[in-house]
C-alpha cells in the first residue's frame, strides 16, 4: 500500500545502486559521449571557448537563482528557477567538456582527487580566471533589470546555440541542440515581461527603460571575436560572434519597439574584456558565495 | 472575500426540509467514502476549515523554501545545486497547488498570502528554525520532509476532492525529496570528520523540532475530532507521531547518527518505540510568531510582494489594455 512504502523504502533501497534518488547519481554528465576533439583543434582553444560559454552559463544562473523565494508571483519563482536551472545544466556540460579538453589548469590540484571537473572549474577558480561577459557579471537591481538581461543574454545565447548545432564537436553540437528549445523559451518569457512592463503602467515603463538604458552598454563586447572564437569559427567548431550582431539587434528592437521603449543607442564594439578574464568588483562577491563551502570543507564529499 | 457556501436552493416554505436534505446528502456523501467536489453543499464549518488548514498547508511550501533557499547560491557542487534548485521549484509547485485547491472553495490566493503576512493565518512552526550548514539541507529532506509525507499521505484520502488529488502529486514528488536528503546525508557521513559532525548537528537541532510537526497532543488538540469525522483529517497527531519515530529510529541506525533523545528505546512488548516528553512551551511559541527566524521569514515574503507590487500592477494593466486581442 503506498501509505507504507513510500517512507519504509528509504533505508532498503540503495547499496550500489546510486540512482534510486532522482538526480543524485549522474557523476558525469558527459558520460557515454564520444569527447574525442576533432581533427586539427587546439584542444586549449576547444577548451577555453567552453568556458566562455560555459561560465556565462553559470553566472547568469547564480544571478536568477537570488530571485528564489523573492520573486513577484509564484508563477515567476517556478519560472525563474526553471530558467536557472536549465543554464546550469548548460553550464556543467560545457565545464565538463573544457575539462576533457584539458583546461583545468591549477583548479584540478586546488579541488584535490575526487572532485569532478565541473565541479574543479567552478568553484575553484579565481574571477580572473573566469571567462563569462560583462553582460552576466552585473547584478540585477530590479525585476525590469533581470527581465531585461535576461532578454539580451537568452537572444544572444539562443542565435549562437542555433549555429553550434552544425559543430564539428559532436559534444558542442549535442550540448547547443539540448539548449535550443531552452533558450527559445527564456527568451520568450523575458520577451512577454518586457512587453508587460513596457506597456504596463507608467511607473513599470520607467523602469523597464531605465533597465534597457543600464544594460545595452554592456552587449558592447558580446559581437567581438575573441582569437580563439576566431580560430573555431574557421575550423567549423566554433562561431564568430559577429555573426550573431543583425541578428540579435533586430530581435531585440523589435520587443522593445513592440513594448513602448525607446531604443538605446546601440554600443559601438569593444574588446570582449571577459573573456580574458577582466571583470567588474561585482564578479568577486558572486563567485565568494558561489564558492565559499565547497571551499571551506577540503577533501569533503557531496 | 466570503468564504461561506452557496445559499440553499430557496423555496416557498421548504427552507428547513431543503437544508436537511442537503446535510444528509453530505453525510451520506461522507460515509460512502466517497469525495466532496466544489460544487456540491457542504456545511461552512467543513469548509472553513478546509480553507485554514489548506492554506496553513500552502503557506508552509512557500516559507518552506526559505531554509533550504538560503543554501541554494552556496550549494558544494552543481550537481547538488542542481537538485536543491528543483526541490525549490517544486516547493512553490506545491504551493501553488495548494492555493489553486483553496480558491475552489472561494478563496483568494492574495488574500491568504496577505493573512499570511499579517499574521492571520499559520504556518509550519519548523520552518522558523535556522539552517546552520549545508547537512541541514539533507537533515530537511531526510526529517522534516519524512515527518510530512507521514502526514500527508493519509490526506491523498481525504473527503475533500481537489484537496486529496493536490496531495497524491505532492506525496510522490516529497518522497523524491526525502531520498535525496538522506541520499546526502549518507553520503557526508562517507566523508570526512568534520563532515559527519555536520550532520549529526543538524540533526540534534531538527529531531525534536520535527516531532512537534505533528501538532500538539491529541488531548490539547480541539478540533482533531471534528476534521476526522468529517473525514478531512484520518489519523490522529499522536498516532501519526509515533509512526513517524518507529520508521525513523531504523534509518538514523543505517545512517550511523544518535537521536538526541536518552529516552528513546523499544518497547518489546509492543514493538514500538518510547520516547521523551516534547517542549510544547517551545512549540506554542514559535507558533506564535516566536521562533528563531520567524519574523526574518515573513519579512521575506512582505518585501517579495511590497516590492514587487509595482509588477504585478503593470502585468494588470497590460492584460486590460489587451484583453480584446487575441493572446500572444
Amino acid at each position: 500500500m503506498h501509505e507504507e512504502t513510500v517512507y519504509d523504502a528509504l533505508t532498503a533501497a540503495h547499496g550500489d545502486e546510486a540512482r534510486w534518488a532522482f538526480g543524485t547519481g549522474f557523476d558525469d554528465p558527459l558520460a557515454g559521449v564520444d569527447t574525442t576533439i576533432p581533427e586539427g583543434v587546439d584542444p586549449a582553444d576547444l577548451g577555453g571557448y567552453c568556458l566562455m560559454l560555459g561560465d556565462d552559463a553559470l553566472v547568469l544562473s547564480q544571478r536568477l537563482t537570488e530571485w528564489v523565494t523573492r520573486a513577484p508571483e509564484l508563477e515567476e519563482e517556478v519560472a525563474m528557477a526553471n530558467i536557472a536551472l536549465d543554464l546550469l545544466g548548460q553550464a556543467r556540460l560545457l565545464l565538463s567538456r573544457a575539462g576533457s579538453a584539458g583546461v583545468l589548469g591549477r583548479s584540478r590540484e586546488r579541488a584535490g582527487p575526487g572532485v569532478p571537473d565541473e565541479d574543479a572549474l567552478a568553484y575553484f577558480r579565481d574571477a580572473a580566471e573566469f571567462r563569462c561577459s560583462a553582460l552576466v557579471t552585473a547584478p540585477d537591481g530590479d525585476f525590469a533589470h533581470a527581465l531585461v538581461r535576461l532578454l539580451v543574454a537568452s537572444t544572444w545565447r539562443l542565435a549562437l546555440a542555433v549555429r553550434l548545432r552544425g559543430s564539428r564537436d559532436p559534444v558542442l553540437a549535442a550540448i547547443a541542440a539540448k539548449a535550443v528549445p531552452e533558450l527559445t523559451y527564456h527568451r520568450d518569457h523575458a520577451a512577454r515581461w518586457v512587453l508587460r512592463l513596457g506597456d504596463g503602467t507608467a511607473l513599470s515603463h520607467r523602469r523597464a527603460q531605465d533597465a534597457a538604458d543600464a544594460v545595452w552598454p554592456r552587449t558592447e563586447g558580446l559581437f567581438t571575436a575573441t582569437d580563439v572564437e576566431r580560430r573555431l569559427a574557421g575550423a567549423g567548431v566554433g562561431v564568430d560572434p559577429a555573426e550573431l550582431r543583425d541578428e540579435v539587434r533586430d530581435v531585440l528592437t523589435r520587443v522593445l519597439a513592440r513594448a513602448g521603449l525607446l531604443l538605446p543607442p546601440w554600443p559601438a564594439d569593444a574588446p570582449p574584456r571577459g573573456r580574458a578574464g577582466e571583470h567588474g568588483p561585482e564578479l568577486a562577491p558572486l563567485l565568494d558565495r558561489l564558492q565559499v563551502v565547497a571551499r571551506a570543507h577540503p577533501g569533503g564529499t557531496w | 472575500m466570503s468564504i461561506d457556501s452557496p445559499p440553499a436552493p430557496a423555496g416557498p416554505a421548504a427552507d428547513g426540509l431543503a437544508a436537511q436534505a442537503l446535510q444528509r446528502q453530505f453525510e451520506e456523501t461522507l460515509a460512502a467514502d466517497h469525495r466532496i467536489e466544489p460544487r456540491d453543499w457542504m456545511p461552512d464549518g467543513y469548509r472553513k476549515t478546509l480553507v485554514r488548514q489548506i492554506a496553513q498547508h500552502a503557506h508552509s511550501e512557500i516559507i518552506g523554501m526559505q531554509p533550504e533557499g538560503d543554501w541554494l547560491l552556496s550549494a558544494p557542487s552543481l550537481r547538488r545545486k542542481a537538485i536543491l534548485l528543483a526541490k525549490v521549484q517544486d516547493e512553490a509547485g506545491h504551493g501553488l497547488y495548494l492555493y489553486s485547491a483553496a480558491e475552489t472553495l472561494g478563496a483568494d490566493r492574495a488574500d491568504l498570502t496577505d493573512k499570511l503576512i499579517e499574521g492571520r493565518q499559520k504556518y509550519s512552526s519548523i520552518f522558523s528554525y535556522p539552517t546552520r550548514s549545508y547537512a541541514d539541507v539533507g537533515v530537511i529532506g531526510w526529517l522534516v520532509d519524512g515527518a510530512a509525507i507521514c502526514n500527508q499521505v493519509p490526506l491523498c484520502r481525504s473527503s475533500y476532492g481537489p484537496y486529496a488529488r493536490a496531495m497524491i502529486r505532492i506525496c510522490k514528488e516529497e518522497s523524491f525529496h526525502q531520498r535525496q536528503g538522506y541520499e546526502l546525508l549518507l553520503t557526508m557521513m562517507r566523508g570526512t570528520p568534520e563532515q559527519q559532525a555536520m550532520v549529526q548537528d543538524a540533526v540534534d537541532r531538527w529531531w525534536w523540532p520535527s516531532l512537534m510537526m505533528f501538532g500538539p497532543p491529541d488531548a490539547d488538540s480541539p478540533n482533531s475530532a471534528q476534521s476526522m469525522a468529517w473525514g478531512i483529517k484520518r489519523h490522529s497527531n499522536d498516532e501519526l507521531r509515533q509512526r513517524y519515530v518507529d520508521m525513523t529510529v531504523p534509518q538514523a541506525e543505517f545512517l550511523g547518527v544518535t537521536l538526541p533523545d536518552p529516552e528513546l528505546s523499544l518497547d518489546p512488548a509492543t514493538g514500538r518505540h518510547r520516547f521523551g516528553a516534547i517542549d510544547w512551551d517551545e512549540f506554542r511559541r514559535v507558533l506564535a510568531g516566536g521562533g528563531p527566524r520567524s519574523a526574518e521569514r515573513i519579512a521575506r515574503r512582505r518585501a517579495a510582494r511590497d516590492d514587487n507590487a509595482w509588477v504585478v500592477e503593470a502585468a494588470t494593466a497590460y492584460a486590460d489594455k489587451h484583453a480584446s486581442e487575441p493572446r500572444s
